[in-house]
């Protein structure tokens, strides 16, 4: 077949809203794109590990410490769900890793900020997580099948952290008044943060216009970041906290809420390495790389003594 | 040595005695035993499974995007495999 | 400020009845069957939280992925149990004080967890082979306390059981990896096991509290444990290549609340949001 032929089977799988399998032709664009955003969105996961973990030996009580332990374990298994994805493109677990490592390759900016008290850690639940689930719901329905069967997977593991989250918010924020200060902090500073995970406003969006078309995506940057306003103003005002934006503001006419966009321009510096976190999670992800060399370097030997030689994929 | 991350292993979970084998996802691990526990502790964190079968993935097969044709639509004309293609007279009822 | 106060006072009148006075006490009045099994589940209870304390350091910071994933799965299942024995041993001291309270407003020296579980991860060798002592004497101990004729404890034995028959199989085997893998694997497990040794004794003492239980069916024997827990480890250490180190000096007084100077610290970190905000609910 030539590959116009091949275009057209790779494009009427699309338009049959058929999925796209490791073996398939794709065009190189798709291929790229995808191992971009599988990667992107693993290293995601794996960096995320770090701020919430931060608090599993703080955690107030021993019932939030299991449970944020569980949380964060289930990042880490998403993490590796994606990075098989991946894998199933041609790109190996070594040079996503390395990629993730040298800081070539991005992860979610909103790692980058720090979590200060055990307020942000329901904060992370409930708003970037679930910022995050508004993502990967869709995704579900995305047109490579690898990547779209991760995201079933995850969808399913990730309905209990988002509640997580919120059960943190909510004991906060009935609690004492310096348990509800904490938890209004948390809402202060996370919420733009949260807000720029849509990503740029759709005309600034260099890479929306193809991910739509190949189904990589399924919804626009802002049509996602309006829904998730309009989703978690009213949990806002369950908890008897305040929205950080004064502009905050129901527009009957559009039947969503008006509201202050994130600063791009600090989107901009977090995302190419100004963020307050940074160099903190990339030295945590390489010391734990590096120092873990040896302990891998060991299992090898010890498999070779063993005859078990498996050619590493 | 060189530093890397281990071969990719297949996994196939049981979710109940007696059901089939179902591929859930992949993973890395050095040896036969790792790959085990690795799935364990990976893919059945909720309860998915009751065993586990863990291949590795370069011994695996696959067929072809391009098989499609030759491998599968011939069995698409041989209804004479399926029961129904057989009348059976109502007096003798199921069979 | 007078409530936060009056709340420290309480809680240190709370903290001096036991377990620390009840232990000077012992010599004059004869420990109750109710005590002792309170101090005996504060002693496995602790053991398992500061374990647990320890291995969920590494999450996010594993030696590749898996084992991040696996090890985690470790920490969880010991914390767990370390919330349902600490849950019972405030159900047994019947004072209105629960788990959190037992596991937030306790000092060091009224922790009971055997000292090896406190000592520092240090390199994955070290983690693995603590783990690996500890998960053996643990697979032994529990299959005798599921025989305990105290329901409570014999059920959470027997919930126990499984988990560490798995978590034995899991350390054992990086045991072997790292004995017979590389020279270097080699080298830090065989320090590991050497410098953690020392820590060994004290798993199998055995004290009033554990003389009251037995003669009950309560406690474990822990010479029992002993000799089973001997020979699985040098047949491990064998297996892996490794020395069992002989004639060792062994530390003691975790059973008294003497610990080494890493517990403080872990406590501190532990506990500080509690008792920051002693009124507040989490």
């Amino acid at each position: 077949m030539e590959v116009n032929k091949f275009e057209d089977v790779f494009e009427g799988k699309l338009a049959k809203n058929e999925m796209v399998e490791p073996k398939d032709w794709m065009p190189d664009n798709y291929r790229k794109h995808l191992i971009r955003q599988i990667s992107q969105h693993a290293h995601s996961e794996i960096v995320g590990m770090l701020p919430e973990g931060n608090w599993i030996t703080r955690a107030p009580s021993l019932r939030s410490k299991v449970v944020l332990l569980a949380k964060v374990q289930d990042e880490g298994g998403h993490g590796l769900y994606l990075y098989t994805a991946a894998e199933t493109l041609g790109i190996s677990r070594d040079e996503l890793l390395d990629n993730l490592h040298t800081g070539k390759a991005k992860y979610s900016s909103i790692f980058n900020y720090p979590t200060l008290t055990w307020a942000d850690i329901g904060a992370v639940g409930w708003l970037v997580d679930g910022a995050a689930i508004m993502n990967q719901v869709m995704l579900q329905r995305t047109s490579y099948g690898p990547y779209a069967r991760a995201m079933v997977r995850i969808c399913k593991e990730e309905s209990f952290h988002q509640r997580q989250g919120f059960e943190i918010m909510t004991r906060l924020a009935f609690g004492t008044e310096d348990q509800k200060a904490m938890a209004q902090d948390a809402l202060n500073r996370w919420w733009y943060p949260t807000m720029m995970m849509f990503g740029p406003p759709d005309a600034e969006s260099p890479n929306s216009e193809n991910a739509m078309k190949w189904r990589i995506k399924r919804e626009t940057n802002d049509q996602l970041r309006q829904r998730f306003v309009d989703q978690t103003v009213p949990q806002v005002q369950y908890l008897g906290l305040t929205v950080p934006d004064a502009n905050l503001k129901w527009n009957e006419a559009k039947k969503g809420y008006d509201f202050s966009e994130p600063n791009w321009v600090e989107f901009k510096n977090v995302i190419s390495g100004n963020g307050p976190c940074n160099k903190e999670r990339l030295a945590a992800r390489n010391k734990a790389h590096n120092d873990g060399a040896w302990v891998r370097e060991a299992a090898q030997a010890f498999a070779k003594k063993r005859n078990e030689i498996y050619v590493a994929a | 040595m060189s530093d890397n991350q281990g071969p990719v292993w297949e996994i196939f979970l049981q979710k109940k005695a007696g059901q089939p084998f179902v591929h859930c996802g992949s993973l890395h691990a050095f040896d036969k035993e790792m790959a085990l526990q690795n799935a364990r502790d990976l893919y059945t964190r909720r309860n998915e499974g009751v065993s586990i079968w863990a291949v590795p993935s370069n011994a695996i097969v696959a067929s072809s995007p391009e098989d499609i044709g030759p491998f599968f639509e011939p069995a698409n004309d041989k209804v004479y495999r399926h029961p129904t293609f057989y009348q059976i007279p109502d007096a003798i009822g199921h069979m | 400020m007078l409530k936060q106060v009056q709340h420290d006072i309480k809680t240190l009148s709370n903290l001096c009845e036991k377990p620390l006075c009840s232990l000077r006490l012992k010599k004059k009045n004869k420990m109750t069957t109710q005590d002792a099994l309170f101090q005996y589940t504060l002693r496995l209870g602790d053991t398992n939280l500061i374990l647990g304390q320890r291995l969920s350091e590494w999450t996010g910071h594993g030696p590749f992925l898996e084992e991040d994933l696996a090890l985690t799965n470790i920490a969880l299942d010991i914390t767990g149990t370390a919330k349902s024995l600490l849950e019972y041993a405030a159900s047994i001291e019947g004072k209105g004080r629960t788990e959190d309270d037992l596991a937030y407003f306790r000092n060091d020296r009224q922790y009971f967890n055997a000292q090896i579980t406190e000592q520092p991860n240090g390199d994955y060798a070290r983690t693995i082979v603590r783990q690996a002592i500890i998960d053996c004497f643990d697979f032994y101990f529990y299959n005798e306390l599921a025989k305990s004729k105290d329901e409570t404890l014999a059920g959470i034995a027997q919930k126990s059981i499984k988990e560490v028959t798995y978590h034995l199989r899991h350390t054992s085997s990086w045991v072997e990896r790292f004995g017979d893998g590389t020279e270097e694997s080699h080298n830090k497990a065989q320090t590991a096991v050497n410098e953690l040794w020392q820590y060994t004794g004290e798993l199998f003492e055995m004290n009033e509290v554990d003389a009251v239980l037995i003669k009950e069916g309560i406690a474990v024997d822990l010479n029992i444990v002993k000799a089973k827990w001997e020979k699985h480890i040098t047949e491990l250490l064998e297996k892996s290549t490794l020395t069992k180190p002989e004639n060792v000096f062994m530390q003691t007084g975790s059973r008294k609340g003497i610990h080494t100077e890493h517990l403080a610290y872990i406590l501190a970190e532990m506990q500080a949001l509690p008792r920051m905000y002693p009124d507040a609910k989490w």
